[in-house]
């Protein structure tokens, strides 16, 4: 009996493949809960990492804040939110977002910290504003950067959301969970799979995203 | 009966019990993470093409989540802390291989280069120098990996009481006492924040020329 074994039972199985617990329908919820909570922690994470980064202030503040939401346990605070609150998405959603905004904020921060300074001041020579040395200069240059800050944070949200079905929630999680329960090993093995796959299909659509929206120059000079 | 230190008899320990189980499923996987790392680093410092492919497999193996990393593991090494451990040792690697290779490449060239002609050899080169200038870099992915590490273990509660303080949790959804939840939560979160602190100190102790 190996990996590739229970894998295979599963992956062959047609009934795994349509109705509320197929394989198509808890994709698509994965996908779903993986991108409200990289939305959210963007809608934090990235305008704070933008401001501090450009005015240069507040480093040592966001490096504590970043420690000290790493330091919270994403499943401990899942637990004691659902037991707080009750079942509901929103115990399910802040310990993703609080895993995926630490790595966005201070990535973007230290991105466009590492901005030329040399750029930055050619920009302001030439008579352009604060927010647009921000969105015109600063933000194209440090892009792939911060494209890698938000990739690590997806591929994280991708592999936690996978808590989710220990709370009656959906998503991918569920084969896991469900499995460990059942004594199914296929299932959990299958579950698995599919997580790792999306993960990698994440930072698939990462390197294409940095393909797309990253000027041809910076992307050059990175070589 | 309920109080915050009042932990239910089937954990089978007391509170600090369960804080020394914590760290010890946290501590050694990056001990063991530190340990494969340095020699891993110095080979891509030295052969750079083994760089970038070494970071896309931990890349990779970082993206199992650890749920089912853990799960799949109970095959091979059973329902023990060693299941628990293995995961968090190759997510260590992640954020120490980088921290290293970063680390021994701020070496100068001209401080390699004085203490080759001051004929250290490779080995002693390398612990005598470039290990020690490396320090704070590699101390910075340290902490990352400790803080990580201290707050995953709780993960290990969902294959039956290996989760050291993550197994209060399950223990506060079957008794339904939220009190136990907040205990694992907070004691997690200053375990770690307090590690990391030393973490801090002996980078101080280890690093007296640094500027502060």
């Amino acid at each position: 009996m190996n990996l590739f074994h229970y894998a295979n039972v599963f992956f062959s199985d047609n009934a795994n493949w349509s109705g509320a617990d197929g394989i198509p329908t808890r994709l698509w919820e994965h996908v779903q809960y993986t991108l409200m909570a990289l939305g959210i922690a963007g809608v934090i994470g990235l305008p704070l990492g933008l401001v501090t980064g450009h005015t240069g202030r507040g480093g040592n503040a966001l490096a504590l804040v970043a420690t000290a939401a790493r330091a919270l346990p994403s499943f401990g605070l899942l637990v004691l939110l659902t037991v707080l609150m009750g079942l509901g998405l929103t115990p399910v959603m802040v310990p993703l977002v609080a895993l995926a905004v630490p790595p966005m904020l201070v990535t973007t921060y230290e991105a466009i910290r590492s901005v030329d300074r040399s750029l930055v001041d050619a920009a302001r020579g030439m008579g352009m504003g604060p927010l647009r040395v921000m969105f015109q200069v600063e933000l194209p240059v440090a892009l792939p950067l911060i494209l890698s800050g938000i990739r690590s944070s997806a591929v994280q949200i991708v592999s936690t959301a996978t808590i989710a079905a220990y709370v009656s929630f959906g998503g991918l999680g569920r084969y896991i969970v469900d499995g460990l329960y059942q004594v199914d090993y296929n299932k959990v093995v299958g579950g698995a799979v599919l997580v790792a796959a999306l993960a990698v299909v994440t930072l698939g659509v990462f390197w294409v995203a940095g393909r797309v929206l990253v000027s041809p120059g910076v992307r050059r000079q990175q070589r | 009966m309920g109080g915050f230190f009042d932990i239910p008899s089937d954990l089978q320990a007391s509170w600090w019990g369960l804080i020394g189980l914590h760290l010890e499923e946290a501590l050694v996987p990056v001990l063991f993470g530190l340990l494969i790392a340095l020699p891993l680093a110095q080979l891509c410092a030295r052969f750079r093409w083994l760089y970038p492919p070494m970071l896309g497999i931990t890349t990779v193996l970082y993206a199992l989540p650890s749920l089912a990393f853990i799960v799949l593991l109970i095959n091979w090494t059973g329902l023990s802390t060693t299941t628990v451990e293995i995961p968090l040792t190759i997510y260590s690697l992640v954020v120490l291989i980088p921290a290293i290779v970063d680390g021994v490449r701020s070496v100068p060239e001209e401080t390699h280069a004085a203490a080759t002609a001051m004929g250290f050899g490779p080995i002693r080169r390398y612990i005598q120098v470039e290990l020690p200038i490396a320090v704070p870099a590699i101390f910075a992915g340290l902490r990352v990996a400790t803080v990580s590490s201290i707050s995953l273990v709780s993960v290990g509660a969902l294959i039956g009481n290996e989760g050291g303080l993550g197994n209060l949790l399950s223990d506060a959804l079957h008794y339904h006492r939220p009190i136990l939840a907040w205990n694992s939560v907070l004691t997690t979160a200053v375990l770690a924040i307090l590690i990391d602190g030393l973490l801090v100190l002996l980078r101080r102790l280890l690093t007296p020329w640094a500027v502060r």
